[in-house]
């Protein structure tokens, strides 16, 4: 069974993480460091994909940067995104081609975590075929984005366990017009810790790891 | 020549958008380097060159829906002929047909030997220069090249063939009875022995942001003098104890960051952005200090810089410096710096004019401290001197602001307690 490294970064602006996820997709590619996976909580940040268009954005920039909202324009697909706190944002970066080289499956996948996830806090949810991301009852709960280079992926999933869905009023999320929802809204009021460790079996569960725990400590490999 | 087909990224994936290309026609690439993107389900995938050569053609454009297999480019070994000029080509390019399922890569006969051939005197040689030798009839062995590790470039090319034409230069042949040793005109330049070697990572970043902070910023450097003797006593005084007490050195550097922590509290501009027209005061002051490694550097930053004394400030550099030469530091540790100090003293040199660490508006260069003889008083003394050397930001600080904030730091330094660590 192979291992996973998890690492619990706290919280830390998007731009940072995404550069620790880079520089880890690289070194996993040099084979220097074995599969991990990054939990993070970003503040408030609206980031646009590459086929991002702005008319998905409902508010200005000057409104956006008086709040505290930073608006990030990044390299990978998919549109406009809302992440910040009571997020739980999960970055594996692990090779696909010890698991399977499917990025298909890899997604399906990530969406059979937070299924699970969410059923043991009582919560029903599901996939939409017309859509990446986990669905509860036609809202938005989790949303999924990945990039893979040589089979190894970077960034992931945002689980929304408590976050503030007002925020989603900025955007329209990932271009679709459909409300979102979080496990604080379903009724599920559990805190961070529990939600992540739950997770971390599933994930173990679903991509053949042997137990995950929270073993290295935040950003032991950066630099 | 090597078919990129559109690659199998699943087995229920029968077909992708190919949503980006990272090189152009024409562009050398090599095995492994990636090549294009695409885009299946909400993934996206960066899809590696199968082979190393040039990207000779491309068949799908950005955007386009292709199914698994479908050849999207052609890679040609290097320096062979692009395939839009059919002159070269012994057959007509063959159209586009689906590669077989199973393999990704159909690798092609390889290219004719006589281009291997030319290919091993010249080095590299790209497609326009191939083109233009091959429409004007030039031998390209005689084409000096200027390029580099002596390639032919475009220029290169312009000038022999403008040699070649006009008709008053008489073909530079050595007169008949000149020793032909001394007489070739048309030298043939030796290729410059090049070792080709990518950037790490750390080195593209650092160029990167170098650049970025030198398009970005106005540089302007002053450079004070500052009488360290104070300073120097001090510490001579208490090095033995400070180092059996805490465990680690005591050095310059802890009290000009102090120095420099009392003149930002003074100029708080010093510690600001510019974002837009708009200034952005700072209220941590959070110091990055250069840190030299093998093979680059990293600013790490002592975050709350104006809360600590000598000690704490200390601990935190010798403790930075160590872990970022270990590689142990965090991404915390890298962020939020909003004023920079350089020690590029610790190396010998007196003075330079550093580049500021985007997006801080100024960085404090220290030189080395020496023993100098100075006047005082009309008599000459030895002190222990070193010049500071402050870049800042032109757009946002003039250079009457720069000078006193640097003579706050000098009068500091020189006027520093001996009961203050």
């Amino acid at each position: 069974m192979r291992e996973l490294e998890v690492r619990d970064l706290g919280r830390m602006d998007y731009g940072a993480a995404w550069a620790y996820q880079k520089d880890l997709s690289e070194r996993r590619k040099r084979g220097e460091i074995r599969d991990q996976i990054l939990f993070v909580e970003h503040p408030h940040v609206l980031t646009l994909g590459r086929n991002g268009r702005l008319e998905n954005l409902l508010a200005t920039r000057e409104h956006l940067s008086e709040r505290g909202i930073d608006l990030v324009e990044i390299d990978r697909g998919g549109d406009i995104t809302y992440h910040g706190p009571g997020q739980l944002v999960g970055y594996p970066i692990i090779d696909l081609r010890e698991w399977k080289k499917d990025v298909v499956a890899y997604v399906r996948g990530l969406e059979e975590v937070v299924i699970r996830t969410l059923r043991s806090f009582g919560i029903e949810s599901g996939r939409d075929p017309s859509a990446t991301g986990v669905w509860v009852e036609g809202a938005k709960i989790c949303a999924i984005g990945v990039h893979i280079s040589r089979w190894v992926t970077t960034h992931g999933f945002a689980l929304n366990w408590k976050t503030d869905l007002n925020y989603f009023n900025y955007i329209v999320p990932c271009g679709l017009t459909r409300p979102v929802t979080s496990m604080w809204k379903l009724g599920a009021n559990v805190e961070r810790p529990a939600v992540l460790n739950v997770l971390l079996d599933a994930f173990a569960e679903v991509f053949d790891y042997k137990t995950a725990r929270l073993t290295a400590p935040a950003g032991k490999l950066a630099g | 020549m090597a078919d990129v087909v559109m690659p199998q990224m699943g087995e229920s994936i029968t077909e992708g958008t190919l949503t980006k290309w990272l090189k152009r026609a024409g562009d050398h690439v090599e095995r492994d380097e990636p090549l294009f993107e695409i885009s299946t389900d909400k993934v996206d995938s960066e899809i590696p060159s199968p082979a190393a050569g040039v990207l000779s053609e491309i068949l799908v454009q950005e955007g386009q829906v292709v199914a698994v297999n479908t050849v999207v480019a052609r890679i040609g070994e290097a320096g062979a002929a692009p395939a839009e000029a059919p002159k070269a080509e012994p057959a007509p390019a063959p159209a586009p047909e689906p590669a077989p399922a199973a393999a990704v890569i159909v690798e092609a006969a390889p290219a004719p030997a006589p281009a291997a051939v030319v290919e091993a005197e010249l080095g590299p040689v790209s497609p326009l220069v191939r083109r233009m030798a091959r429409e004007n009839d030039v031998d390209l062995s005689l084409v000096p090249g200027t390029g580099p590790g002596g390639r032919i470039t475009k220029a290169d090319m312009e000038a022999y063939i403008a040699s070649k034409s006009a008709p008053a230069v008489p073909p530079a042949l050595p007169p008949a009875s000149a020793p032909a040793a001394s007489a070739a005109p048309v030298a043939r330049v030796e290729p410059i022995r090049t070792r080709v070697e990518p950037m790490s990572i750390m080195r593209a970043k650092i160029a990167e942001h170098m650049t970025m902070s030198k398009r970005t910023s106005a540089h302007v450097t002053t450079v004070h003098r500052v009488d360290m003797s104070k300073i120097a006593r001090l510490r001579s005084k208490v090095k033995d104890d400070f180092q059996q007490r805490y465990g680690f050195p005591l050095t310059f550097l802890p009290f000009i960051t102090r120095a420099a922590v009392e003149a930002i509290r003074q100029f708080p501009i010093f510690n600001s952005s510019v974002e837009g027209t708009n200034i952005l005061y700072h209220n941590d002051v959070n110091i990055g200090i250069a840190v030299a490694l093998d093979n680059g550097l990293i600013v790490p930053v002592i975050r709350g810089a104006d809360e600590k004394n000598i000690v704490g400030l200390q601990r935190s550099i010798v403790d930075l410096a160590a872990r970022a030469r270990s590689k142990q530091l965090r991404p915390d540790d890298v962020q939020g710096g909003t004023f920079s100090i350089t020690n590029f003293g610790s190396f010998g040199s007196l003075f330079a004019t550093p580049v500021i660490n985007q997006p801080q508006v100024a960085i404090l260069g220290v030189g080395a401290v020496e023993k100098a003889p100075v006047i005082i008083d009309d008599a000459i003394a030895i002190r222990h001197m070193a010049y500071l050397a402050l870049t800042f930001d032109h757009r946002l600080i003039d250079g009457a602001t720069a000078d006193q904030f640097c003579l706050k730091v000098k009068a500091v330094l020189e006027n520093w307690s001996d009961q203050i660590l």
